[in-house]
Order: C-alpha cells, then sequence, then structure tokens
C-alpha cells in the first residue's frame, strides 16, 4: 500500500476502535487492511455509506451482518434488538457518522478540510453497491463477538474524482 | 422548578443516548424535547420554555450552526445555553460554532462522563 494508503488504513483502525470503546464499551480488534476494486461482489446485510468531499472525495462505508447490526445497536442504546429495524439502521448510520467523521478528523491534515454528508443504510440481500469515481478502496477488517465489521474508505483528488466521472458517465448505484 | 432541556440531533439513536446519559447526571432535569434538526428545533422553542438547548451540527433541513445563528439572532431565546455535539474534529466548524455564540461543544464519540462534565456547570446555571 502506499503512504497514504497505510495513512487512511490507520486512520481507519484509530477511528473504529476509538468508537466502539467510548460508544458501546468494547474492544474491536483490527484484522488488517486490503485494497478492493470498484466493483465488490454481491452483499447481503447491513452497509451504510456516507460522503466526503472537500479537495479529495470519496466515501466511506460499513458492512456488517444483521446480527453485527442488532449487537451494536444493543450495546449503544442498552437495548434489546433482535431484529433489523428502523432503530437497528439508524445506530449503525450513527456509527458510520462517527467512524468515518473520525477518519475524516485524523486526514484533515494531510488532505485539507472535508465535509461529511447524512449517512445512508441499506438492508438487503443480493446487492452490489459502486460508487463514481477512479479510487479504489482500502478496507480494513474488524472482529467483534465472531462478527465481521468493514469499514471502507475511498478518497481520490477531486479533480481526478469529477473529470472520469463525466467522461465515463459513471454514477453512484446501488443494485438489488 | 425543573430545568426543560432540547436534545437535537438527526440520528434518533443519538436523542435516545443523551436522553439516557442526561437523566444520569442526577441533577433536576425536568422534561427532555427532542427535534430531528433545526426547524423542528425551533417549532419546540416557540411552544416550550427551554433552558439549554443540546445541539448537532450536521443534520438535514436545518443544520446546528443555522438553529445556533437563529436561537442568537432571537431577543427571546438569545440567552439560552447551547452545546453542540459533533463529529467534526476539525477547527472549521467549532470555530464557526463559537463565533456564532455557542456556549461549548462536545465531540462524537463521547463517554457519558464528558457529556455530564460539560453539562454540569450550564445546568447549574439554568438550574434554580
Amino acid at each position: 500500500m502506499t503512504e497514504l494508503e497505510n495513512l487512511i488504513a490507520a486512520s481507519i483502525d484509530n477511528s473504529t476502535r476509538e468508537v466502539f470503546a467510548t460508544m458501546l464499551d468494547a474492544q474491536i480488534g483490527f484484522d488488517g487492511a486490503t485494497i478492493e476494486s470498484q466493483m465488490s461482489e454481491a452483499n447481503d446485510g447491513v452497509v451504510s455509506f456516507i460522503g466526503l468531499a472537500g479537495t479529495w472525495t470519496g466515501s466511506g462505508s460499513l458492512a456488517c451482518s444483521p446480527a453485527m447490526a442488532c449487537r451494536v445497536c444493543s450495546r449503544m442504546l442498552m437495548t434489546e434488538n433482535q431484529a433489523v429495524d428502523d432503530e437497528v439502521l439508524d445506530a449503525v448510520a450513527e456509527l458510520t457518522n462517527m467512524i468515518v467523521g473520525g477518519v475524516k478528523t485524523h486526514l484533515e491534515p494531510s488532505l485539507g478540510p472535508l465535509g461529511l454528508s447524512i449517512p445512508t443504510v441499506v438492508y438487503g440481500k443480493n446487492f452490489r453497491a459502486r460508487g463514481a469515481g477512479v479510487a479504489e478502496w482500502i478496507v480494513a477488517s474488524f472482529g467483534w463477538e465472531g462478527e465481521t465489521l468493514l469499514v471502507k474508505v475511498c478518497l481520490a483528488p477531486t479533480t481526478v474524482t469529477h473529470a472520469h466521472a463525466h467522461a465515463t458517465g459513471h454514477a453512484s448505484q446501488i443494485e438489488v | 422548578m425543573e430545568s426543560e432541556i432540547l436534545v437535537v440531533d438527526d440520528s434518533a439513536a443519538i436523542r435516545k443516548i443523551l436522553q439516557r446519559v442526561l437523566r444520569q447526571t442526577g441533577m433536576s432535569i425536568g422534561a427532555i424535547y427532542e427535534a430531528g434538526d433545526g426547524q423542528e428545533a425551533l417549532e419546540t422553542l416557540k411552544t416550550r420554555k427551554i433552558d439549554l438547548v443540546l445541539s448537532d451540527i450536521n443534520m438535514p433541513k436545518m443544520d446546528g450552526l443555522q438553529l445556533l445563528a437563529s436561537v442568537r439572532a432571537s431577543a427571546a431565546w438569545r440567552n439560552i445555553p447551547m452545546v453542540m455535539i459533533t463529529t467534526e474534529g476539525g477547527e472549521s466548524k467549532v470555530a464557526e460554532a463559537v463565533r456564532l455564540g455557542a456556549s461549548g461543544y462536545v465531540r462524537k464519540p463521547f463517554t457519558a462522563d464528558q457529556i455530564k462534565e460539560k453539562l454540569t456547570g450550564f445546568l447549574e446555571a439554568v438550574l434554580p
């Protein structure tokens, strides 16, 4: 990985562990980071997205099983959530906001000011997601109570992202 | 007499957590009202006597900075303590909030102790 990719991976690691420790009173284990090309495998479960914009543009994303989403919500809100409902999706959205917000804060000294959008959460089966732009995703894997949480971030200089998107006509899409 | 608090956040999860944390302070808190954005918050301020506002910054429709500016521009509400809650760790949003008259800010993620510590002074000031 490049120096920037290592910085992003370290930022994801720090932010994710901090959010779990403070908001869930839980320790989550970092299992390493890899680079993933744009087209991801088909997903089942809960996936969230949040946009990043500034001189660099991209997205952050969380992916986990429905069981982990329920467990995160139960731990965060001190409730008993057995199935994915609005409360669980809202908790995952907020988890995304805080984790990617932390990554943004870690990266701003190197990349300049970044804005954060409102998060979106998707729950379903056999869906595939991709974002516009040329950047690859840095994918960090975490283990917690036998479940896996994937935290993904892609970032590219704004001019490159826009030029590519306009040239190819790519747009954000979710295939369900 | 108990203080009435308005919690403003587009995340129902965060509103729920803040409700719980505020109740845990052990202070004399009465009603805790909730709003999902700045517009809803302004509607609540029109109909309730609010002693303290705790508001997220990044929200749809009307964000926390716009809400803060509206509150500080109002003769009726300008003295209400307003504490901002934000994932924005950078200085720009926080500096803007301070410039607009924020009474303080708390960065997400937060612990219950951090919220309590930040709010205790404001709550003591507004409590009879």
